[in-house]
């Protein structure tokens, strides 16, 4: 997949025969064995292999969960609770697939900040980030629609207001929300579609990671320091280096997981969806899981008219707005510069967007009154002005540190200890 | 990486901070509070909490005398089936008497008649109410709730910052301490100027109103143990309540030990992973 | 830019091998839940019993009733049919064993030790499969007025043990316990 010549040398006769007729050893030789990386990379860069694994993990939990579970709004909750009590290690599969869901999100998310504090999303890497948001938004399709399976409270509710969005839009908004639902409201039409679009999605996000990996592998990655790969000392073949460290971080995070699984499995959810769902009660709070939170709160936000729109569509138009602008990302960064390293300013106002990001995920799970309306309201217009404002405007005014030659430069200073680049010191993870 | 999680974590916490304590000082009212609770439940010590956690099986035992005696007359348990009330600690034929203790309907049979015979360890148990409908016309319009999950869905919200510090506790014990919170909830004064709602009873912990339909359901002496407990509201409510986190969560012993048991192999296979990658990397400057 | 360790390669080699192991082992570990959760599971493995009312069933009659997602065959055979059975020598059987769940595994397929025992020789219950490949046989039926299989031409005598045909077995017979002349107990 890299861009360049292939360094493959089939040694037996057999390998010889398949690589004359479907070089797949060859690929893989290629792309994780021979392929360079940079070799100051740090653990924030090892998320993008959790992820793989995380979806892995999805998806095989998910196939053998399916083979119990029953998509009738009879039987759906029932099912999961047979899953839960007769299925032979029935819990220990659902409890990984319901956090790894959460898992997979917390790994993302990194992921996704990890990319704005680097700039991985400049040039020339702008189909790499726009190929994440794609699978970002698929992600969230999916576990919306996993969400809605175990047919408890929180599921059906949060299925109605979900779809309850698109009536937002004039005029077409209800029909497209009877397409959606397959009736007036959420029913066993839906429950039985979202169970089979629930299997297909993430077929489809591993299509779309084999892009994103493959347009990865064609610009190569980017690293602390922000500059491009000059020389062949500026690399590391990725196997063994960048595997083991990989799976070193790899395993922490199982760690990590296993914990919530075994000791916390339900603390993620929420207790209503231990109550079937029940289309005459609304549950008091509905409240989507926590990493749908700050899209959640900045849906509330809008609690006012935006001249001709409503509070209704301006909170949906919001909402999918905040999503839709990481698109433009790669467009709105301005700065000559890629890495927030060597960006004082930008470095300050992207802590912030993190800092904004949590606190809307917290507000998100509050009830939408009195302060918490307004500090919803702050915390929306920071997320945009992020965006819109500081990212074009700070490329132009900000002045960046000196940056070094080469990244076998910014690694030299920094393992001799001595004249350190302005900026190397924030090059996390010293270690190793 | 570091930095990255120490940036976090600081800006995070400062700023949740500042506002946990600006909405700390927010008014209610006494007498017409807006959310409920009006008092969190306490956290009681339980057997199964924490990462050793197990289930008292005489404490079991005793829960589901209460629950057999006292709450099946008005909540169903749809889920639970006799043939895993061995876990419990019953012999098979404990098991089978108390099934046969049962009416279960069946049926049809060869006339295409519905019938009625005893139970066996393979039923379910059976629900004081032929439907919903009926078991909500039979209590003033609101249906008594299942039991089977009710101990995981019933949660007091933890509120800010306790909620971070309960992931290093494992506090996941929130349902029996609702439910042990509210039997003895009863008996409390409504503070002046409140309104009950007529034919309601108040109950301070109650999650989602003021007062509830059902009436105080237990009380000192109202069952008998054999095995010495004391025979007290506040010692049936720890017992029906530890009864229904088993209940809800039948295989919560099963899931701690192998727990442990993965904790221990991927802290150790991490310790591995990370000498090999030092190993790997000690040449390279990076 | 490979590693070269100024440590004995014993040792290196020891903390590579150990890490690759523990990694299988914990992959096998792994792997168990995801076989596991296809075996039956704790509802089906619980001893399901039925209890049938047999008083309906006369000489000549049989009653299909469903044990365990099986067909149950319970026939109140003719004496003639009895009799033809004792009458069959255990050497012309193709398999000489009774196959029946409440004997010992190596009981003879005489007649008695295929029907319900002394004094209730007339019934005979069965799980009706065919012991070849699973179908289910037609009754009164075949060479030998017992049952037949449509599927590949198995044929069972009167006291359901195979003669000719590709089946194996003698059809097998499920634990069953008699509560009263009326009620019978399977499973």
């Amino acid at each position: 997949m890299s861009g360049g010549h292939s360094t493959y040398t089939p040694s037996t006769g057999i390998e010889k025969w398949i690589d004359a007729r479907l070089p797949l050893p060859r690929l893989v030789y290629d792309s994780f064995i021979a392929y360079p990386v940079p070799r100051n990379l740090n653990y924030a860069y090892t998320f993008g292999g959790i992820l793989a694994i995380m979806l892995v993990s999805q998806i095989l939990t998910g196939v053998v969960l399916a083979m119990h579970y029953a998509s009738a709004t009879s039987l759906a909750f029932d099912s999961v609770e047979k899953i839960m009590r007769d299925v032979n290690s029935g819990w220990l599969l659902r409890y990984m697939h319901a956090n790894g869901a959460s898992m997979f999100f917390v790994a993302v998310y990194i992921h996704i900040f990890r990319g704005l504090y680097y700039g991985s999303y400049k040039a020339p890497r702008e189909l790499l980030w726009i190929l994440g948001v794609i699978i970002y938004l698929l992600m969230m399709a999916t576990a919306f629609m996993g969400y809605v399976l175990p047919w408890g409270q929180m599921s059906f509710w949060g299925a109605t207001v979900i779809t309850g969005f698109f009536t937002a839009f004039p005029i077409i908004g209800d029909p497209i929300q009877q397409l959606l639902l397959g009736g007036f409201a959420v029913d066993n039409p839906t429950l039985n579609r979202f169970f089979s679009l629930h299997y297909l999605l993430p077929f489809m996000i591993a299509g779309v990671v084999v892009l994103h990996v493959w347009a990865l592998h064609v610009t190569g990655q980017t690293n602390p320091t922000g500059i491009e790969v000059k020389s062949k000392t500026d690399t590391v073949p990725f196997t063994p280096y960048a595997t083991v460290k990989d799976g070193f971080a790899m395993v922490l995070f199982f760690i990590l997981f296993a914990y919530f699984i075994f000791y916390m499995p339900n603390y993620l959810g929420h207790p209503d969806n231990y109550i079937p769902a029940d289309s005459l009660k609304t549950p008091a709070h509905i409240v989507p899981e926590w990493y749908f939170l700050p899209f959640y709160a900045m849906l509330r936000a809008i609690t006012f008219n935006i001249g001709p729109i409503d509070s209704k569509l301006g909170g949906v138009l919001t909402m999918f707005g905040s999503i839709a602008i990481l698109f433009l990302v790669p467009w709105l960064d301005t700065s000559k510069v890629r890495s927030a390293v060597y960006r004082p300013w930008y470095k300050l106002f992207f802590w912030l967007f993190v800092a904004d990001a949590i606190l809307l995920g917290w507000l998100g799970s509050r009830p939408a009154e009195g302060v918490y309306v307004v500090m919803a309201q702050m915390a929306t217009l920071y997320y945009f002005v992020f965006f819109l404002v500081i990212m074009p405007v700070l490329g132009l005014i900000e002045t960046p540190k000196r940056l070094p030659n080469s990244i076998t430069e910014a690694v030299l200073a920094k393992s001799k200890g001595g004249a350190v680049p302005a900026g190397a010191t924030a090059a996390p993870e010293t270690k190793g | 990486m570091k930095t990255i999680l120490t940036g976090l974590a600081t800006l995070g916490f400062g700023v949740m901070l500042t506002v946990g304590g600006a909405l700390a000082q927010e008014q209610h009212s006494e007498a017409e509070p807006t959310h409920f609770p009006i008092e969190k439940p306490h956290q009681e010590s339980w057997s199964f909490a924490g990462p050793f956690g197990t289930y008292d099986k005489g404490q079991l035992q005793r829960g589901l005398k209460v629950y057999k005696e006292v709450c099946s007359s008005c909540h169903s348990m749809k889920l639970v089936a006799f043939r895993s009330l061995e876990e419990l600690g019953y012999t098979e034929d404990q098991v089978k008497a108390l099934a046969a203790e049962y009416d279960i309907q069946d049926g049809p049979n060869a006339d295409g008649e519905m019938f009625t015979r005893k139970g066996i360890p393979t039923d379910y148990f059976p629900s004081p109410f032929p439907n919903d409908a009926a078991a909500a016309a039979s209590n003033g319009g609101a249906a008594p709730p299942d039991f089977s999950l009710i101990a995981k869905a019933r949660a007091v919200e933890r509120g800010f910052p306790t909620f971070i510090f309960d992931i290093f506790t494992q506090y996941a014990e929130a349902g029996p301490d609702y439910i042990h919170a509210l039997l003895t909830g009863y008996d409390h004064t409504p503070p002046e100027g409140m309104e009950i709602p007529e034919g309601t009873h108040y109950n301070p912990y109650f999650i989602a109103g003021k007062s509830l339909a059902m009436p105080k359901p237990i009380d000192d002496g109202q069952v008998t143990y054999d095995d010495g407990s004391p025979e007290t509201l506040d010692q049936y409510s720890r017992d029906v309540s530890a009864f229904l986190m088993w209940a809800a969560e039948p295989h919560l012993e099963a899931r701690k030990r192998t727990g442990f048991r993965v904790m221990v192999f991927l802290v150790l296979f991490a310790g591995l992973v990370y000498l090999v990658k030092r190993r790997v990397w000690a040449n390279v400057a990076h | 830019m490979s590693a070269h360790d100024t440590a004995e390669p014993t040792r290196r080699d020891f903390l590579y091998i150990a890490t690759g192991m523990a990694g299988v082992v914990g992959a096998a570990s792994l792997a168990w839940p995801f076989i596991d959760q296809m075996r039956p599971d704790a509802s089906t493995l619980a001893a399901a019993s039925i209890e049938v009312d047999i008083s309906s069933v006369t000489e000549g009659m049989s009653l299909t009733v469903k044990w365990r997602g099986k067909p149950i065959f319970i026939r109140n055979r003719t004496p003639k049919e009895v009799d033809d059975a004792k009458n069959t020598a255990l050497s012309a059987l193709k398999d000489p064993v009774a196959r029946n769940a409440n004997l010992a595994s190596d009981a003879p397929a005489t007649d008695l030790e295929r029907s319900a025992g002394e004094g209730k020789e007339n019934w005979l219950i069965m799980i009706g499969i065919c012991t070849h490949l699973g179908c289910i046989p037609l009754g009164e039926s075949g060479e030998y007025g017992g049952w037949f299989c449509p599927c590949h031409g198995s044929t069972y005598d009167t006291a359901g043990r195979i003669r000719s045909g590709p089946a194996p077995e003698n059809m097998a017979i499920p634990p069953y316990e008699f509560l009263s002349d009326t009620h019978v107990k399977i499973g």
